[in-house]
Protein backbone atom coordinates (compact mmCIF):
# COMPACT_ATOMS: atom_id res chain seq x y z
CA UNK A 1 0.00 0.00 0.00
CA UNK A 2 1.62 3.33 -0.98
CA UNK A 3 0.75 6.00 1.20
CA UNK A 4 1.30 9.60 1.49
CA UNK A 5 3.71 10.29 4.62
CA UNK A 6 2.20 12.68 6.80
CA UNK A 7 4.31 14.91 8.33
CA UNK A 8 4.06 16.37 11.95
CA UNK A 9 5.48 18.48 14.39
CA UNK A 10 6.00 18.51 18.22
CA UNK A 11 4.46 21.12 20.18
CA UNK A 12 4.97 22.67 23.92
CA UNK A 13 1.81 23.74 26.16
CA UNK A 14 3.53 25.88 28.93
CA UNK A 15 1.37 26.16 31.95
CA UNK A 16 0.98 30.02 32.42
CA UNK A 17 3.55 32.31 34.75
CA UNK A 18 2.19 32.31 38.38
CA UNK A 19 0.28 28.97 37.82
CA UNK A 20 1.13 26.03 40.41
CA UNK A 21 0.45 22.83 39.42
CA UNK A 22 0.16 20.47 42.54
CA UNK A 23 0.57 16.91 42.72
CA UNK A 24 -0.62 13.62 44.54
CA UNK A 25 2.09 14.05 46.92
CA UNK A 26 1.26 17.53 47.68
CA UNK A 27 4.44 18.77 46.00
CA UNK A 28 4.40 21.67 43.86
CA UNK A 29 5.51 22.19 40.50
CA UNK A 30 6.12 26.08 39.49
CA UNK A 31 6.66 25.53 36.22
CA UNK A 32 5.22 22.49 33.90
CA UNK A 33 6.05 22.24 30.35
CA UNK A 34 4.32 19.26 28.16
CA UNK A 35 5.36 18.15 24.71
CA UNK A 36 2.37 17.04 22.49
CA UNK A 37 1.45 16.37 18.89
CA UNK A 38 -2.07 16.53 17.55
CA UNK A 39 -3.46 14.50 13.97
CA UNK A 40 -6.30 15.22 12.04
CA UNK A 41 -8.40 18.13 13.12
CA UNK A 42 -10.93 19.35 15.74
CA UNK A 43 -14.15 19.66 14.33
CA UNK A 44 -16.59 22.85 15.24
CA UNK A 45 -18.48 21.12 18.10
CA UNK A 46 -15.31 19.98 19.36
CA UNK A 47 -16.69 16.15 19.77
CA UNK A 48 -14.11 14.51 18.05
CA UNK A 49 -11.04 14.31 20.08
CA UNK A 50 -9.23 11.63 21.07
CA UNK A 51 -6.55 11.19 24.03
CA UNK A 52 -3.54 8.90 23.53
CA UNK A 53 -1.84 7.75 25.98
CA UNK A 54 1.63 5.77 25.92
CA UNK A 55 3.07 3.60 27.66
CA UNK A 56 6.96 3.66 29.77
CA UNK A 57 9.01 4.37 27.08
CA UNK A 58 6.58 5.77 24.78
CA UNK A 59 6.67 9.71 23.76
CA UNK A 60 4.10 12.55 21.81
CA UNK A 61 5.46 11.48 18.84
CA UNK A 62 2.45 8.65 18.12
CA UNK A 63 2.01 8.99 14.53
CA UNK A 64 2.81 10.68 11.25
CA UNK A 65 6.73 11.42 10.38
CA UNK A 66 9.02 13.76 11.77
CA UNK A 67 11.17 15.68 8.92
CA UNK A 68 14.22 13.58 7.84
CA UNK A 69 12.86 10.85 9.98
CA UNK A 70 12.57 7.00 8.61
CA UNK A 71 10.63 5.53 11.04
CA UNK A 72 6.70 6.84 12.00
CA UNK A 73 5.58 7.59 15.22
CA UNK A 74 4.87 4.81 17.96
CA UNK A 75 1.32 3.30 17.34
CA UNK A 76 1.24 4.68 13.26
CA UNK A 77 -0.11 1.32 12.44
CA UNK A 78 -2.99 2.60 14.25
CA UNK A 79 -3.65 6.54 13.94
CA UNK A 80 -3.76 8.12 10.78
CA UNK A 81 -6.53 9.01 7.38
CA UNK A 82 -8.53 5.60 7.36
CA UNK A 83 -7.30 3.88 10.58
CA UNK A 84 -8.71 2.70 13.53
CA UNK A 85 -8.17 6.26 15.10
CA UNK A 86 -8.98 7.81 11.12
CA UNK A 87 -7.57 11.35 11.40
CA UNK A 88 -10.05 12.25 8.67
CA UNK A 89 -12.94 11.97 11.28
CA UNK A 90 -10.73 12.41 14.79
CA UNK A 91 -9.02 14.81 16.35
CA UNK A 92 -6.02 12.71 18.05
CA UNK A 93 -3.98 14.11 20.63
CA UNK A 94 -0.31 12.28 22.34
CA UNK A 95 1.37 13.95 24.84
CA UNK A 96 4.39 12.91 26.51
CA UNK A 97 3.81 12.18 30.40
CA UNK A 98 4.90 13.91 32.93
CA UNK A 99 8.24 12.90 34.58
CA UNK A 100 8.81 11.73 31.05
CA UNK A 101 12.47 12.57 29.18
CA UNK A 102 10.60 13.28 25.68
CA UNK A 103 9.70 17.22 26.16
CA UNK A 104 7.36 17.41 28.95
CA UNK A 105 8.82 18.47 32.48
CA UNK A 106 10.92 15.68 34.25
CA UNK A 107 14.09 14.54 36.27
CA UNK A 108 16.04 15.72 33.20
CA UNK A 109 14.21 19.48 32.95
CA UNK A 110 15.47 22.47 35.01
CA UNK A 111 15.03 23.09 38.35
CA UNK A 112 14.03 27.36 37.75
CA UNK A 113 14.76 27.14 41.59
CA UNK A 114 18.51 25.72 41.14
CA UNK A 115 19.23 26.66 37.38
CA UNK A 116 20.26 22.87 37.21
CA UNK A 117 19.00 19.42 36.15
CA UNK A 118 16.28 18.53 38.50
CA UNK A 119 17.57 14.93 38.98
CA UNK A 120 16.37 13.18 42.03
CA UNK A 121 14.77 16.39 43.05
CA UNK A 122 12.03 16.58 40.54
CA UNK A 123 8.99 15.13 43.02
CA UNK A 124 7.61 11.72 42.56
CA UNK A 125 4.66 11.97 40.07
CA UNK A 126 1.40 9.32 40.35
CA UNK A 127 -0.89 8.11 36.74
CA UNK A 128 -3.23 10.48 38.62
CA UNK A 129 -0.56 13.17 38.49
CA UNK A 130 0.06 12.66 34.34
CA UNK A 131 -3.66 12.58 34.41
CA UNK A 132 -4.21 16.20 35.68
CA UNK A 133 -0.90 17.19 33.73
CA UNK A 134 -2.71 15.53 30.25
CA UNK A 135 -5.77 18.08 31.49
CA UNK A 136 -4.03 21.18 31.84
CA UNK A 137 -3.57 20.44 27.92
CA UNK A 138 -7.19 19.77 27.04
CA UNK A 139 -8.42 22.33 28.48
CA UNK A 140 -4.80 24.53 27.23
CA UNK A 141 -7.23 23.35 23.61
CA UNK A 142 -10.14 24.26 24.99
CA UNK A 143 -11.73 20.79 24.54
CA UNK A 144 -14.16 20.04 27.68
CA UNK A 145 -15.15 16.50 26.53
CA UNK A 146 -12.69 14.05 24.98
CA UNK A 147 -14.51 11.35 22.69
CA UNK A 148 -11.93 8.78 23.82
CA UNK A 149 -8.86 8.31 26.08
CA UNK A 150 -7.31 5.28 24.90
CA UNK A 151 -3.59 3.19 25.81
CA UNK A 152 -1.94 0.54 26.59
CA UNK A 153 -0.50 -0.76 29.21
CA UNK A 154 0.85 2.20 31.60
CA UNK A 155 -1.05 3.82 28.75
CA UNK A 156 -4.12 1.80 30.07
CA UNK A 157 -3.77 2.86 33.40
CA UNK A 158 -3.81 6.87 32.39
CA UNK A 159 -7.35 6.09 30.37
CA UNK A 160 -9.07 4.42 33.19
CA UNK A 161 -7.64 7.36 35.61
CA UNK A 162 -9.46 9.56 33.11
CA UNK A 163 -12.21 8.25 33.57
CA UNK A 164 -12.41 8.22 37.53
CA UNK A 165 -10.80 11.60 37.85
CA UNK A 166 -12.72 13.18 35.05
CA UNK A 167 -15.95 10.95 34.21
CA UNK A 168 -18.15 13.67 32.92
CA UNK A 169 -15.58 14.41 30.16
CA UNK A 170 -14.71 11.10 29.17
CA UNK A 171 -17.49 9.42 26.57
CA UNK A 172 -15.68 6.24 26.47
CA UNK A 173 -12.23 4.21 27.54
CA UNK A 174 -10.59 1.81 26.07
CA UNK A 175 -7.55 0.76 28.20
CA UNK A 176 -5.33 -1.93 26.18
CA UNK A 177 -3.16 -4.74 28.47
CA UNK A 178 -3.54 -3.04 31.36
CA UNK A 179 -4.14 -3.28 34.78
CA UNK A 180 -6.39 -1.93 37.38
CA UNK A 181 -3.11 -2.38 40.16
CA UNK A 182 0.40 -3.04 39.92
CA UNK A 183 0.83 -6.67 41.16
CA UNK A 184 3.60 -8.09 43.30
CA UNK A 185 4.85 -9.57 40.06
CA UNK A 186 4.98 -6.65 38.18
CA UNK A 187 6.33 -3.86 41.25
CA UNK A 188 8.99 -6.86 41.54
CA UNK A 189 9.74 -6.27 38.02
CA UNK A 190 10.03 -2.58 38.39
CA UNK A 191 12.25 -3.11 41.74
CA UNK A 192 15.10 -4.76 39.54
CA UNK A 193 15.22 -2.42 36.69
CA UNK A 194 15.49 0.35 39.54
CA UNK A 195 17.99 -1.44 40.76
CA UNK A 196 20.04 -2.24 37.95
CA UNK A 197 20.57 1.63 37.34
CA UNK A 198 20.92 2.52 40.56
CA UNK A 199 23.71 -0.11 41.19
CA UNK A 200 25.35 1.67 38.46
CA UNK A 201 28.17 4.00 39.98
CA UNK A 202 27.55 6.33 37.00
CA UNK A 203 23.98 6.78 38.49
CA UNK A 204 25.43 9.16 41.13
CA UNK A 205 22.38 9.08 43.33
CA UNK A 206 20.56 10.45 40.21
CA UNK A 207 23.20 13.48 39.48
CA UNK A 208 24.84 12.40 36.48
CA UNK A 209 23.40 15.43 33.54
CA UNK A 210 26.83 16.63 33.24
CA UNK A 211 28.82 13.79 33.24
CA UNK A 212 28.54 9.72 31.94
CA UNK A 213 25.33 8.37 32.23
CA UNK A 214 24.12 4.95 33.66
CA UNK A 215 24.19 3.44 30.17
CA UNK A 216 24.90 -0.32 31.77
CA UNK A 217 21.98 -0.14 33.99
CA UNK A 218 19.76 1.56 31.86
CA UNK A 219 20.27 -0.98 29.50
CA UNK A 220 19.82 -3.99 31.94
CA UNK A 221 16.56 -2.34 32.87
CA UNK A 222 15.50 -2.51 29.04
CA UNK A 223 16.86 -5.72 28.83
CA UNK A 224 14.45 -6.99 31.43
CA UNK A 225 11.98 -4.59 30.90
CA UNK A 226 11.94 -6.80 27.14
CA UNK A 227 12.33 -10.04 28.55
CA UNK A 228 8.62 -9.41 30.15
CA UNK A 229 7.28 -8.03 27.20
CA UNK A 230 7.35 -10.87 25.27
CA UNK A 231 6.34 -14.53 25.64
CA UNK A 232 7.87 -18.06 26.08
CA UNK A 233 7.07 -18.63 22.37
CA UNK A 234 7.33 -15.74 20.80
CA UNK A 235 11.03 -15.51 22.22
CA UNK A 236 11.02 -19.35 21.34
CA UNK A 237 9.86 -18.44 17.76
CA UNK A 238 12.15 -15.42 16.74
CA UNK A 239 15.46 -16.80 18.44
CA UNK A 240 15.29 -20.32 19.92
CA UNK A 241 18.67 -21.01 20.85
CA UNK A 242 19.97 -20.04 17.90
CA UNK A 243 23.69 -19.06 17.43
CA UNK A 244 24.94 -16.02 16.65
CA UNK A 245 28.38 -18.01 15.24
CA UNK A 246 28.44 -21.47 13.66
CA UNK A 247 29.49 -23.20 17.15
CA UNK A 248 29.97 -22.44 20.89
CA UNK A 249 32.78 -20.30 21.45
CA UNK A 250 33.56 -21.34 25.51
CA UNK A 251 33.83 -18.07 25.85
CA UNK A 252 31.33 -15.24 27.94
CA UNK A 253 30.74 -12.87 24.92
CA UNK A 254 27.46 -12.60 23.26
CA UNK A 255 27.27 -16.06 21.63
CA UNK A 256 23.08 -16.58 21.50
CA UNK A 257 20.54 -14.41 19.42
CA UNK A 258 18.81 -13.71 21.84
CA UNK A 259 21.57 -12.13 23.55
CA UNK A 260 22.02 -9.94 21.36
CA UNK A 261 19.14 -8.55 20.50
CA UNK A 262 18.32 -8.01 24.43
CA UNK A 263 21.87 -6.01 24.14
CA UNK A 264 21.00 -4.45 21.49
CA UNK A 265 17.56 -3.46 22.79
CA UNK A 266 19.52 -2.02 25.79
CA UNK A 267 22.34 -0.31 24.08
CA UNK A 268 19.33 1.62 21.85
CA UNK A 269 17.74 2.43 24.48
CA UNK A 270 20.08 4.44 26.30
CA UNK A 271 20.31 6.95 23.49
CA UNK A 272 16.97 7.96 23.95
CA UNK A 273 16.07 7.89 27.34
CA UNK A 274 16.60 9.15 30.81
CA UNK A 275 17.57 6.77 33.88
CA UNK A 276 15.98 8.96 36.35
CA UNK A 277 12.93 9.09 34.03
CA UNK A 278 12.49 5.02 34.29
CA UNK A 279 12.74 4.92 37.85
CA UNK A 280 10.01 8.00 38.06
CA UNK A 281 7.98 6.25 35.70
CA UNK A 282 8.06 2.98 37.19
CA UNK A 283 7.71 4.24 40.35
CA UNK A 284 4.39 5.61 39.11
CA UNK A 285 3.38 2.15 37.92
CA UNK A 286 4.02 0.56 40.99
CA UNK A 287 2.08 2.94 43.04
CA UNK A 288 -0.91 2.45 41.01
CA UNK A 289 -4.06 0.84 42.60
CA UNK A 290 -7.63 2.06 41.55
CA UNK A 291 -8.97 0.00 44.37
CA UNK A 292 -11.15 1.95 47.59
CA UNK A 293 -11.12 0.17 50.40
CA UNK A 294 -9.83 -2.99 48.69
CA UNK A 295 -12.79 -2.86 46.02
CA UNK A 296 -12.03 -1.86 42.87
CA UNK A 297 -16.01 -1.63 42.21
CA UNK A 298 -15.78 1.35 44.65
CA UNK A 299 -13.48 3.27 41.98
CA UNK A 300 -15.93 3.21 38.98
CA UNK A 301 -18.96 4.52 41.03
CA UNK A 302 -18.61 8.02 39.79
CA UNK A 303 -18.86 6.94 36.25
CA UNK A 304 -22.37 7.73 34.35
CA UNK A 305 -22.26 7.30 30.65
CA UNK A 306 -18.86 6.61 29.94
CA UNK A 307 -18.48 3.63 27.97
CA UNK A 308 -15.96 0.90 27.92
CA UNK A 309 -14.10 -1.37 25.54
CA UNK A 310 -11.31 -3.27 27.52
CA UNK A 311 -8.84 -5.02 25.45
CA UNK A 312 -6.28 -8.00 26.50
CA UNK A 313 -4.03 -10.26 24.90
CA UNK A 314 -4.00 -14.48 25.82
CA UNK A 315 -0.23 -14.88 26.48
CA UNK A 316 0.31 -11.40 28.11
CA UNK A 317 1.87 -12.87 31.11
CA UNK A 318 2.98 -9.30 32.36
CA UNK A 319 -0.27 -7.47 32.16
CA UNK A 320 -2.32 -11.21 31.96
CA UNK A 321 -5.99 -10.73 31.06
CA UNK A 322 -7.28 -11.74 34.55
CA UNK A 323 -6.45 -8.01 35.30
CA UNK A 324 -8.53 -6.79 32.32
CA UNK A 325 -11.76 -9.52 33.39
CA UNK A 326 -11.28 -7.84 37.06
CA UNK A 327 -11.83 -4.53 35.34
CA UNK A 328 -14.40 -5.76 33.05
CA UNK A 329 -16.41 -7.40 36.33
CA UNK A 330 -15.84 -4.16 38.18
CA UNK A 331 -17.83 -1.89 35.25
CA UNK A 332 -20.44 -4.65 35.27
CA UNK A 333 -21.47 -4.52 38.40
CA UNK A 334 -21.80 -0.79 38.12
CA UNK A 335 -24.10 -1.02 35.32
CA UNK A 336 -21.80 0.72 33.06
CA UNK A 337 -21.59 -0.19 29.13
CA UNK A 338 -18.34 -2.50 28.21
CA UNK A 339 -17.20 -4.45 25.57
CA UNK A 340 -14.19 -6.77 26.72
CA UNK A 341 -12.19 -8.87 24.00
CA UNK A 342 -9.22 -11.16 24.92
CA UNK A 343 -7.31 -10.98 21.53
CA UNK A 344 -5.52 -14.40 21.16
CA UNK A 345 -2.12 -13.83 20.10
CA UNK A 346 1.70 -15.30 20.26
CA UNK A 347 3.23 -11.34 21.14
CA UNK A 348 3.05 -11.71 25.31
CA UNK A 349 2.64 -7.89 26.21
CA UNK A 350 4.44 -7.09 23.11
CA UNK A 351 1.05 -7.39 21.29
CA UNK A 352 -0.56 -4.14 21.95
CA UNK A 353 2.50 -2.72 19.47
CA UNK A 354 1.88 -5.49 17.07
CA UNK A 355 -1.65 -6.80 16.69
CA UNK A 356 -3.26 -3.73 15.51
CA UNK A 357 -5.15 -5.55 12.59
CA UNK A 358 -6.82 -7.05 15.64
CA UNK A 359 -7.19 -3.93 17.50
CA UNK A 360 -8.21 -1.91 14.60
CA UNK A 361 -11.44 -4.20 14.13
CA UNK A 362 -12.30 -3.52 17.68
CA UNK A 363 -11.37 0.16 18.28
CA UNK A 364 -12.57 1.56 15.14
CA UNK A 365 -16.02 0.28 15.09
CA UNK A 366 -16.62 0.90 18.91
CA UNK A 367 -15.41 4.35 18.01
CA UNK A 368 -17.94 4.99 15.54
CA UNK A 369 -20.99 3.57 17.39
CA UNK A 370 -19.77 6.10 20.17
CA UNK A 371 -19.15 8.92 18.09
CA UNK A 372 -22.94 8.71 16.62
CA UNK A 373 -24.57 7.88 19.65
CA UNK A 374 -22.56 11.19 21.48
CA UNK A 375 -23.72 12.81 18.29
CA UNK A 376 -27.32 12.03 18.68
CA UNK A 377 -26.85 13.27 22.28
CA UNK A 378 -26.03 16.61 21.33
CA UNK B 1 -25.33 -23.64 9.03
CA UNK B 2 -27.83 -24.97 6.29
CA UNK B 3 -29.84 -22.12 4.71
CA UNK B 4 -33.00 -24.12 6.15
CA UNK B 5 -31.64 -23.60 9.74
CA UNK B 6 -31.13 -19.86 9.01
CA UNK B 7 -34.73 -19.60 8.37
CA UNK B 8 -35.55 -21.00 10.97
CA UNK B 9 -33.39 -19.22 13.27
CA UNK B 10 -35.17 -15.78 11.85
CA UNK B 11 -38.19 -17.40 12.90
CA UNK B 12 -36.69 -17.47 16.70
CA UNK B 13 -35.55 -13.75 16.73
CA UNK B 14 -39.18 -13.12 15.22
CA UNK B 15 -40.91 -14.93 18.09
CA UNK B 16 -38.00 -13.78 21.22
CA UNK B 17 -38.11 -10.38 19.68
CA UNK B 18 -42.67 -10.86 20.18
CA UNK B 19 -41.91 -11.80 23.78
CA UNK B 20 -39.19 -8.99 24.90
CA UNK B 21 -40.66 -5.87 25.58
CA UNK B 22 -39.64 -2.70 24.12
CA UNK B 23 -37.15 -0.52 25.61
CA UNK B 24 -36.45 -3.00 28.08
CA UNK B 25 -32.78 -4.54 29.14
CA UNK B 26 -31.27 -7.36 27.94
CA UNK B 27 -28.61 -9.45 28.22
CA UNK B 28 -27.67 -12.55 25.35
CA UNK B 29 -26.29 -15.20 26.87
CA UNK B 30 -23.83 -17.13 23.98
CA UNK B 31 -24.53 -13.98 21.22
CA UNK B 32 -22.84 -15.42 18.57
CA UNK B 33 -22.07 -12.70 16.08
CA UNK B 34 -25.29 -10.97 17.45
CA UNK B 35 -28.01 -11.12 14.89
CA UNK B 36 -30.29 -11.76 17.22
CA UNK B 37 -29.02 -8.90 19.72
CA UNK B 38 -29.34 -6.28 16.81
CA UNK B 39 -32.56 -7.40 15.98
CA UNK B 40 -33.91 -6.30 19.06
CA UNK B 41 -31.63 -3.03 19.62
CA UNK B 42 -32.93 -2.23 16.38
CA UNK B 43 -36.83 -3.13 16.38
CA UNK B 44 -37.30 -3.39 20.16
CA UNK B 45 -34.56 -0.27 21.15
CA UNK B 46 -33.45 -3.05 23.87
CA UNK B 47 -30.36 -1.52 25.66
CA UNK B 48 -28.68 -5.08 25.26
CA UNK B 49 -25.29 -6.88 25.97
CA UNK B 50 -23.81 -10.13 25.09
CA UNK B 51 -21.81 -12.93 26.52
CA UNK B 52 -19.59 -14.41 23.80
CA UNK B 53 -17.00 -16.97 24.07
CA UNK B 54 -15.82 -16.90 20.21
CA UNK B 55 -13.35 -14.07 19.20
CA UNK B 56 -13.94 -13.80 15.23
CA UNK B 57 -18.24 -13.80 16.69
CA UNK B 58 -16.97 -10.91 19.18
CA UNK B 59 -15.86 -8.84 16.49
CA UNK B 60 -18.66 -9.17 14.21
CA UNK B 61 -20.42 -7.74 17.84
CA UNK B 62 -19.01 -5.31 18.21
CA UNK B 63 -19.13 -4.04 14.14
CA UNK B 64 -22.89 -4.29 14.77
CA UNK B 65 -22.09 -1.49 17.70
CA UNK B 66 -22.86 -4.08 20.61
CA UNK B 67 -21.52 -4.32 23.16
CA UNK B 68 -20.71 -7.66 24.10
CA UNK B 69 -18.18 -9.15 26.39
CA UNK B 70 -16.00 -12.38 25.39
CA UNK B 71 -16.07 -14.86 28.14
CA UNK B 72 -17.77 -18.37 28.70
CA UNK B 73 -21.27 -18.66 30.73
CA UNK B 74 -20.49 -21.00 32.87
CA UNK B 75 -17.91 -19.05 34.59
CA UNK B 76 -20.81 -17.63 36.36
CA UNK B 77 -22.47 -13.70 36.16
CA UNK B 78 -21.43 -13.06 39.33
CA UNK B 79 -20.41 -9.43 38.05
CA UNK B 80 -24.50 -8.46 37.41
CA UNK B 81 -25.81 -7.07 40.70
CA UNK B 82 -29.44 -9.16 40.75
CA UNK B 83 -31.99 -8.18 38.78
CA UNK B 84 -29.83 -6.07 36.57
CA UNK B 85 -31.67 -7.44 33.46
CA UNK B 86 -35.38 -7.17 32.39
CA UNK B 87 -34.68 -10.03 30.01
CA UNK B 88 -31.61 -12.72 29.90
CA UNK B 89 -31.90 -14.72 26.70
CA UNK B 90 -29.99 -17.97 26.29
CA UNK B 91 -31.01 -18.94 22.48
CA UNK B 92 -29.67 -22.20 21.45
CA UNK B 93 -26.78 -22.26 23.74
CA UNK B 94 -28.17 -23.36 27.30
CA UNK B 95 -27.71 -26.82 26.37
CA UNK B 96 -24.19 -25.78 25.24
CA UNK B 97 -22.40 -24.87 28.66
CA UNK B 98 -21.64 -27.38 31.12
CA UNK B 99 -23.99 -26.82 33.75
CA UNK B 100 -26.95 -25.90 32.78
CA UNK B 101 -28.98 -26.01 36.47
CA UNK B 102 -26.33 -23.43 37.93
CA UNK B 103 -26.48 -21.25 34.57
CA UNK B 104 -30.23 -21.18 34.34
CA UNK B 105 -29.97 -20.28 38.44
CA UNK B 106 -27.53 -17.53 37.75
CA UNK B 107 -29.43 -16.24 34.66
CA UNK B 108 -32.95 -15.99 36.82
CA UNK B 109 -31.11 -14.35 39.38
CA UNK B 110 -29.68 -11.80 37.23
CA UNK B 111 -32.79 -11.01 35.19
CA UNK B 112 -36.89 -10.63 36.03
CA UNK B 113 -37.44 -13.04 33.16
CA UNK B 114 -35.41 -15.71 31.46
CA UNK B 115 -35.92 -16.74 27.80
CA UNK B 116 -34.71 -20.14 26.83
CA UNK B 117 -34.63 -21.71 23.52
CA UNK B 118 -33.43 -25.06 22.81
CA UNK B 119 -33.48 -27.82 20.49
CA UNK B 120 -36.63 -30.70 20.84
CA UNK B 121 -34.52 -33.62 21.24
CA UNK B 122 -37.62 -35.64 21.19
CA UNK B 123 -39.30 -34.61 17.82
CA UNK B 124 -40.85 -37.40 15.66
CA UNK B 125 -37.62 -37.20 13.02
CA UNK B 126 -35.17 -37.75 16.23
CA UNK B 127 -37.98 -40.63 17.61
CA UNK B 128 -37.71 -42.16 13.87
CA UNK B 129 -34.31 -42.29 13.56
CA UNK B 130 -33.35 -44.08 16.82
CA UNK B 131 -36.01 -46.95 16.70
CA UNK B 132 -35.24 -47.22 12.71
CA UNK B 133 -31.98 -46.43 12.05
CA UNK B 134 -30.47 -47.05 15.36
CA UNK B 135 -28.26 -43.58 14.80
CA UNK B 136 -28.16 -40.59 17.30
CA UNK B 137 -30.73 -38.60 15.38
CA UNK B 138 -29.52 -35.67 13.11
CA UNK B 139 -32.64 -33.22 12.49
CA UNK B 140 -33.03 -29.74 11.24
CA UNK B 141 -32.32 -28.78 15.22
CA UNK B 142 -29.78 -30.97 16.07
CA UNK B 143 -27.69 -31.12 12.69
CA UNK B 144 -24.45 -32.26 14.03
CA UNK B 145 -23.06 -35.42 14.41
CA UNK B 146 -21.89 -36.98 17.62
CA UNK B 147 -18.49 -36.53 16.99
CA UNK B 148 -18.55 -32.57 16.32
CA UNK B 149 -21.45 -30.82 17.76
CA UNK B 150 -21.36 -28.05 20.54
CA UNK B 151 -24.18 -29.50 22.31
CA UNK B 152 -23.18 -31.35 25.48
CA UNK B 153 -26.73 -31.56 26.76
CA UNK B 154 -30.20 -33.33 25.26
CA UNK B 155 -33.30 -32.95 26.49
CA UNK B 156 -37.09 -32.92 25.31
CA UNK B 157 -39.51 -30.19 26.02
CA UNK B 158 -41.23 -32.56 28.59
CA UNK B 159 -37.93 -32.79 30.09
CA UNK B 160 -37.59 -29.02 30.73
CA UNK B 161 -41.10 -28.43 31.96
CA UNK B 162 -39.99 -31.14 34.57
CA UNK B 163 -36.99 -29.56 35.38
CA UNK B 164 -39.10 -26.08 35.76
CA UNK B 165 -41.68 -27.92 38.41
CA UNK B 166 -38.89 -29.45 39.94
CA UNK B 167 -37.31 -26.19 41.02
CA UNK B 168 -39.93 -24.29 41.24
CA UNK B 169 -39.70 -22.15 38.53
CA UNK B 170 -42.55 -20.15 36.70
CA UNK B 171 -43.54 -20.96 33.44
CA UNK B 172 -44.49 -17.92 31.97
CA UNK B 173 -44.87 -17.93 27.90
CA UNK B 174 -43.80 -21.12 26.01
CA UNK B 175 -43.44 -21.43 22.29
CA UNK B 176 -42.81 -24.08 19.69
CA UNK B 177 -41.38 -23.90 16.66
CA UNK B 178 -41.18 -26.09 13.50
CA UNK B 179 -38.91 -24.99 10.67
CA UNK B 180 -41.06 -22.78 9.80
CA UNK B 181 -44.10 -22.42 11.57
CA UNK B 182 -45.58 -21.86 15.18
CA UNK B 183 -46.15 -25.82 16.53
CA UNK B 184 -49.84 -25.97 18.86
CA UNK B 185 -50.66 -29.56 19.18
CA UNK B 186 -48.12 -31.85 20.51
CA UNK B 187 -45.11 -30.34 20.75
CA UNK B 188 -42.97 -32.82 22.33
CA UNK B 189 -42.84 -35.06 19.16
CA UNK B 190 -43.81 -31.97 16.27
CA UNK B 191 -41.71 -28.84 17.44
CA UNK B 192 -38.09 -28.67 16.32
CA UNK B 193 -37.34 -25.76 18.64
CA UNK B 194 -39.10 -24.51 21.86
CA UNK B 195 -39.02 -21.03 23.15
CA UNK B 196 -39.78 -20.00 26.97
CA UNK B 197 -40.32 -17.76 28.95
CA UNK B 198 -39.15 -18.30 33.12
CA UNK B 199 -39.14 -16.60 35.48
CA UNK B 200 -38.91 -17.42 39.52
Amino acid sequence: MSEKKEFVETKYYIMPKGEKFILESGAKLSELKIAYETYGKLNRDKTNAVLICHALSGDAHAAGYHSGDKKPGWWDDMIGPGKAFDTDKYFVICSNILGGCKGTSGPNSINPATGKHYGLSFPIVSIKDMVDAQKKLIDHLKIDNLLSVCGGSMGGMQALQWAISYPDNVVSCIPIASSYKHSAQQIAFDEVGRQAIMADPAWNGGDYYDKDHPSAGLAVARMIGHITYMSDKSMEHKFGRILKKKELGYEFTSEFEVEGYLRYRGDSFVKRFDANSYLYITKAMDYFDLQQDKKLYNAFKGIKSTRFLVIAFSSDWLYPSAQSKEIVKALKMNGIDVTYCEVSSDYGHDAFLLEFAEESKLIRHFLDKTFKKADKKT
Amino acid sequence: MTGKKKEELRLDHKVIGDLVEAGSMVLDLGCGDGDLLQYLVENKEVRGSGVEINEEAIYMCVEKGLSVSHGDIDSGLKEYPDKLFDYVIFNQTMQQVYKPKEAIAEALRVGRKVIIGFPNFCHIKARLQIFFTGHVPITPSLPYTWYDTPNLHFLSIKDFKEFCAEQAINIEKKVFLSEERIVRFFPNIFALNAIYQISK
